[in-house]
């Protein structure tokens, strides 16, 4: 989707807010949300793809007012409601009110799962065998595609072109993955890019933009 | 609008999580004990110090150094830094004539397993915008101003694939032992916002 989540390129937001010996969170609550969300994460209901996909949904004007950890906050919750583990209502009931069934019996997890099931679930790499459509060396495009649903194709380099600067191997296509509708393993490949190509004249004749890119993503140029 | 602490919204947002973990403890999905366990895991076990281990290792050993650049996520596995997030990671080696930058415009992709969480600035609209566009002039807000004649190479991390920079060794650290090597080494200087000037 062409969300406002997709950012490069955007002019306006101001200077970057550096920050002198930042800590890790800038308020309890913060650790409580990563924590919330490593652990939900590892359950197994949902994956990666379709954790971006609904942060992704959220209203734009929220995503852009919203600091990180809240961005991540409004996203825990919809998907603990996409998928039937709260409701609204609970969520929105005081504590002292709510009468609520255990339905989770044997599924909290302990610190050691979580971490270990995180560590299982080793990138999105797959060890099958499929053909690459491109080798280290090949001139390619960009797709000019503008899916409705969740992809990692970033907009600054639609119809751009490029060159294969190395084939990463065979992952989980994200695209379909968000949906839950098939890993449909294929080649990623590190994509180069003249900075001109993408931005134009002003940019440095010699620099480069990499992106990673799967073999769907991309035409022969 | 960016990702400062808006105050007005802390307390809200406190609540909300409060009462949102509160909800899941009591329908039996999450252990309050490895929310606290995973919270202290981020504060203060994982972080970049690992990745400065890393790469001092890579200044002292030219083995380790050859096989990292060719199978990062290997060499990387042999020091034991994968705790906590298993992923692909790609390094990439900044020379004299290479500076190399990486971002994730889409979301907030990062290693952690050798960076730990990424800072603020990292996640922050005004980086994720303007890192692939003017990353020179990205650059010079962290004091860095880099010659004409070097190439400025900027990795977008789009897919599962981690990128960690590989600084370069400083001058005058000949004599330096690889724990020493490990202290120059700053967080910034991997995800490649810092240059490290001489020791």
């Amino acid at each position: 989707m062409d969300g406002i989540h997709d950012m490069g390129g955007m002019d306006g937001f101001g200077p970057i807010p550096i920050e002198q010996d930042e800590p890790v969170f800038h308020a309890p609550w913060e650790g409580r949300v990563w924590a919330l969300n490593s652990a939900l994460g590892a359950l197994g209901k949902w994956n990666i793809d379709a954790g971006r996909y609904t942060m992704e949904q959220l209203d734009p004007a929220l995503y852009l007012q919203s600091i990180y950890y809240q961005r991540w906050l409004y996203r825990t919750e919809n998907i603990l409601i996409a998928h039937d583990m709260v409701t609204r209502a609970e969520l929105d009931t005081p504590p002292e009110q709510r009468k609520v069934e255990k339905q989770g019996q044997g599924q909290a997890l302990s610190v050691e799962e979580i971490f270990a099931r995180q560590r299982q679930a080793r990138s999105a790499r797959v060890d099958m065998a499929v053909e690459a459509q491109f080798k280290a060396g090949d001139k390619v495009r960009a797709r000019n595609i503008h899916p409705k649903g969740h992809t990692r194709l970033p907009r600054y380099v639609r119809g751009k072109a490029g060159v294969i600067d190395r084939d990463h191997g065979v992952f989980i296509f994200p695209d379909t993955n968000a949906v839950f509708a098939g890993k449909k393993p294929q080649h990623l490949y590190s994509v180069q890019f003249s900075a001109r190509e993408i931005w134009g004249p002003d940019a440095a004749a010699a620099d480069k933009v990499y992106v990673d890119m799967w073999d769907d993503y991309l035409e022969v140029s | 609008m960016t990702d400062h602490p808006d105050h007005s919204h802390l307390s809200d947002s406190e609540l909300r999580v409060r009462a949102l973990e509160s909800l899941l403890v009591d329908k039996g999905l999450v252990d309050p004990a490895a929310l606290d366990a995973i919270v202290d895991t981020y504060e203060n076990k994982v972080g970049p110090r690992n990745g400065a281990r890393v790469v001092a290792r890579a200044w002292v050993d030219a083995d380790f150094k050859q096989w990292l650049l060719r199978d990062g996520t290997a060499a990387i596995d042999s020091l034991g830094y994968t705790s906590t997030q298993g992923a692909d990671i790609v390094v990439l080696e900044n020379t004299a004539k290479v500076h190399n930058l990486t971002v994730c415009t889409l979301c907030s992709c990062y290693p952690w397993a050798v960076l730990g969480l990424p800072p603020a600035w990292y996640k922050s609209f005004p980086y994720r915008s303007r890192a692939v566009k003017d990353p020179r002039g990205v650059l010079l807000e962290f004091g860095q101003d880099i010659a004409d004649d070097v190439e400025v190479r900027v990795w977008d991390s789009t897919a599962e694939v981690r990128y960690l920079v590989l600084p370069e060794r400083p001058a005058g650290t000949a004599d330096m032992t690889e724990d020493a090597l490990a202290e120059l080494v700053t967080r910034n200087s991997m995800i490649g916002t810092d240059r490290l000037g001489e020791a």
